[in-house]
């Protein structure tokens, strides 16, 4: 089943923008539409505190946090050569969850998780760049694919001591500050209540993607190997680096507005080569539509199924994307 | 002798353990096409690498249009010379037609592109084979998409790892015809098969993998003497009509 590239990223738009306004309008509160309207344009309606202070920071926060996810699973699974590849393979996450557990054990606030979030993130990237420097600052010339996979090896050890350390910290913490902790790891939306990160996010998933686009062409050789993408052009190792920091800093903006959701960034992209093919170009916005359309839509599910009480987004992405990602590699 | 497409300069190239290639000095025109022949493990790869820029040399210059190859960018030397390598890895779905415009990425001509990328499949009877997926395709077939790829690069100087690897008979002729009508380009093509590297070549390049090489005119170089010294292995030369074949005989108890 393939359909036109336009056709796709226009049908994407539409159902991310369909997502958006749904999750305005569904809650334990019903808004009419006429309310809804008003709410948006500015004008005093009842409902408006509902729709601008806490249903449209948490859209729009998810939309975010799915269309990074997407976006570096989508690169990464370019980069590495690996279709397992996920944004969280790298250990990024990870040294962002270890950083937020501990900031979720001391008891502070979500500011600071956030903060911390973003802080062990970073931390965790230059420890990456500065153990597989070796791979990142060369060429992989025999064609065996090492660099790439060197790289892939630094990340998952990098992952692997980070989740030995979250699960010291689960053993040791409080139990009172428990749940607040399983909820970060499951990947949770409930903190985002302010409309500046959101925005804030947005805006960088833009700069973000222009980024990626504009490397997009030279990632589409690098995907047949190093030596290949070398002798048709490509600076591979400079493209390499640049490719990697964007898709380490996606997946720590949404690590940090949502913490550790699953199975977005992993599935969204594989769906979009399923659609319209593996050229870059298109798959990267793609992949970011459909990233965020899928976590407004296991947000809004999330907090409605079982209210009043809420789920974490993480559980409902895994359980919509298994499902629709079998239905589809069943039909090819 | 001034203006050389390629110049290698005492171009010597070393393993840890040994030296394979010591100090080859040729010239390389447009319009003449170098087989490489020698044992395995003699360095053919190591050199057309070495010549693409994408392996450094031990000792001497690789020049390239004048320029030495290790100052040059990695698009400016596309432009200059494609080349084959005996690996490669598809890890995604992609149609043949795609594979075949990666080479275009130095240029920025989609149409154009288009029509070159399709004359190169006709020319090596995979035009049928456009829309398929590279994955599914046979050695063979996926080899000669990549011999297409390479000369789709339109560069001056195209550099081919054992170009007839995995072909049939009909296609090996194929290949071989070609890269012989490919006018204003210079192809050094490493080869195994004696009587495809006849046909082919106007000029020769035997390595040993111990240092020592010979290289000049085909009709110099491609003798059974020499032949035999560099396989280890008595070969004796057959004319039959105007066509001359090498015959590799067991090697003497």
């Amino acid at each position: 089943m393939r359909v036109t590239r336009s056709s796709a990223l226009l049908g994407l738009a539409l159902a991310a923008g369909a997502s958006l306004v749904a999750a305005l309008a569904i809650g334990s509160v019903h808004l009419p539409a006429g309310d809804l309207v008003a709410a948006l344009s500015g004008t005093s309606a009842p409902g408006a505190d509902i729709v601008l202070g806490l249903r449209a920071p948490r859209a729009l926060s998810g939309f975010a946090v799915g269309a990074t996810l997407a976006l570096s699973g989508a690169l990464l699974q370019g980069l590495l050569r690996n279709p397992l590849a996920d944004p969280y393979i790298l250990g990024i996450s990870g040294g962002a969850a270890v950083a937020a557990l501990a900031a979720l054990a001391a008891g502070v606030g979500a500011a600071w998780v956030q903060g911390a979030a973003m802080l062990g993130a970073l931390m965790t990237l230059a420890l990456l760049f500065l153990l597989a420097r070796r791979s990142l600052y060369s060429i992989d010339m025999t064609g065996a694919g090492q660099a790439a996979g060197s790289v892939l090896l630094t990340g998952v050890m990098l992952a692997s001591l980070a989740a030995a350390l979250m699960s010291l910290m689960l053993t040791l913490a409080p139990d009172g500050r428990l749940r607040s902790m399983m909820f970060w790891l499951l990947g949770d939306l409930s903190g985002s209540t302010d409309l500046l990160p959101a925005l804030f996010a947005l805006s960088l998933a833009g700069v973000l993607l222009v980024v990626g686009l504009a490397d997009a062409r030279s990632l589409n050789l690098m995907l047949r190997g190093d030596l290949q993408a070398y002798t048709q052009g490509v600076r591979v190792d400079v493209t390499r680096r640049r490719l990697v920091l964007v898709a380490a800093v996606a997946t720590a903006c949404a690590v940090t507005l949502g913490g550790a959701v699953g199975f977005v960034g992993f599935v969204a992209p594989h769906l979009v080569r399923m659609l319209i093919g593996n050229d870059q170009r298109a798959l990267l916005p793609a992949s970011m539509l459909l990233g965020g359309t899928l976590v407004v839509v296991a947000d809004t599910i999330a907090r409605t199924a079982f209210a009043p009480l809420q789920l974490p987004v993480g559980v409902l992405t895994a359980l919509i994307g298994a499902p629709v990602f079998l239905w589809f590699l069943g039909r090819r | 002798m001034e203006h050389a497409l390629l110049r290698l300069d005492r171009v010597t190239l070393r393993t840890v353990q040994r030296v394979l290639i010591d100090s080859v000095s040729l010239p390389i025109e447009l319009g003449q096409r170098w087989a490489v022949l020698g044992p395995n493990g003699a360095g053919k790869s190591t050199l057309l690498a070495a010549i693409a820029g994408a392996r450094a040399v031990d000792d001497g210059t690789v020049q390239l249009g004048g320029h030495d190859v290790a100052a040059l960018a990695a698009d400016a030397l596309a432009r200059q010379r494609a080349l084959l390598t005996d690996r490669w890895m598809d890890p995604f779905a992609s149609s043949v037609l795609d594979t075949v415009l990666t080479a275009r990425y130095v240029f920025r001509d989609e149409t154009e592109a288009h029509a070159a990328a399709r004359g190169w499949l006709q020319r090596f009877d995979c035009e049928a084979l456009a829309d398929r997926d590279v994955r599914r395709l046979s050695r063979g077939e996926r080899q000669r998409v990549a011999i297409a790829t390479a000369l789709a690069q339109d560069t001056p100087l195209v550099l081919l790892d054992e170009p007839t690897a995995h072909q049939d008979p009909r296609h090996q002729a194929l290949v071989i015809a070609e890269l012989t009508a490919l006018p204003g380009r210079a192809v050094v093509a490493s080869l195994h098969d004696l009587n495809a590297a006849t046909r082919f070549a106007s000029h020769a390049l035997l390595v040993w993998g111990d240092g020592r090489w010979t290289g000049g005119p085909a009709i110099e170089v491609l003798t059974a003497a020499l032949l035999s010294d560099l396989f280890a292995t008595p070969i004796t030369r057959v004319e039959s009509g105007d066509e001359v074949f090498f015959h590799v005989h067991r090697r003497a108890a």
